[in-house]
């Protein structure tokens, strides 16, 4: 038997921002976009990198009534903005080569490239407020 | 469409502080990344993330200031300048406030710790950073009354 990693799931405001970013700034591709009137038009949207099929991000609408009731709404919507809800961590082959890439395409980076005892990494945010890593793992010893 | 996050424009401020940290950086330099007037900043920022921007501020300088203690050999008043303080006085005192030690000391508390080595960089600056202390002479830690 075995256990993968199939879906992680990032809150974020506004689906269309949300689709726009992660495909025409990070680059990803669209894995799934399902409407479902029956479930009140709930959209499952899910993204993910080129070449690694079975990994994707959930791109999750911070739903309202019944799922949530408004405070909680608000609240969740607040811990997304304020960058405490969610990360997610990338790798790269080239973080530089990244970086230039994806800046040229407007993405707003909180840290440039730099050496880290790890690897040489940078971060950006996304347009809702979660933390992103982009790092290119050194290789390390024992592995 | 949705609005954006309640406190996206905030995050902006922060992020400005975490990156840019070793220039002079200024509470209006913070506002102004946020789109707010200095003194309406101050309170939302306040409201937000629990603490003023000048602290944030000034916690993230002592923070950076820590890691560069236990993973440089830079001398002490060079960090001080690195991090964007200006007074290696104020920083001693604000360092042994909150660290309950003198650089030197929290350094030699420290070998350098390849324990770290696998934690990314943006975790160890979130989890790093001091909680700030003063002397109670702003009432904030004061006893609760009732």
């Amino acid at each position: 038997m075995t256990i993968k990693i199939a879906t992680a799931q990032l809150w974020v405001h506004d689906q269309e921002v949300a689709l726009d970013f992660w495909t025409n700034k990070v680059g990803f591709e669209v894995r799934a976009d399902v409407t479902l009137p029956e479930l009140g038009n709930f959209r499952w949207l899910t993204v993910g990198p080129v070449g690694q099929d079975d990994i994707s991000v959930c791109l999750m609408a911070v739903p309202g009534q019944p799922v949530m009731d408004d405070q909680t709404r608000e609240q969740v919507l607040d811990v997304v903005g304020k960058g405490f809800a969610n990360a997610v961590f990338l790798s790269t082959d080239d973080c530089d080569a990244a970086y230039a890439e994806l800046s040229g395409r407007g993405v707003d980076f909180v840290d440039k490239p730099e050496d880290r005892p790890y690897g040489r990494d940078c971060g950006f945010r996304d347009p809702s407020g979660n933390q992103i890593r982009l790092t290119q793992l050194f290789e390390l010893p024992n592995q | 469409m949705a609005a954006l996050p309640p406190a996206r424009h905030l995050l902006r401020a922060k992020d400005l502080a975490d990156a840019r940290y070793a220039e002079p950086l200024a509470v209006a330099d913070l506002a102004a990344a946020a789109g707010l007037s200095r003194a309406h900043f101050s309170r939302a920022f306040r409201q937000a993330f629990g603490e003023s921007p000048h602290v944030y501020l000034l916690t993230r300088r002592l923070e950076r200031a820590a890691s560069l203690l236990r993973t440089t050999d830079r001398p002490i008043a060079r960090i001080c300048f690195d991090v964007g303080l200006n007074s290696l006085g104020s920083f001693t005192t604000s360092f042994t406030r909150m660290y309950g030690r003198s650089p030197a000391a929290y350094r030699a508390a420290y070998p350098p710790a390849a324990d770290y080595a696998l934690v990314p960089g943006c975790v160890l600056r979130a989890y790093g950073r001091p909680q700030h202390r003063t002397f109670r002479e702003d009432g904030a830690d004061g006893p609760v009354i009732g």
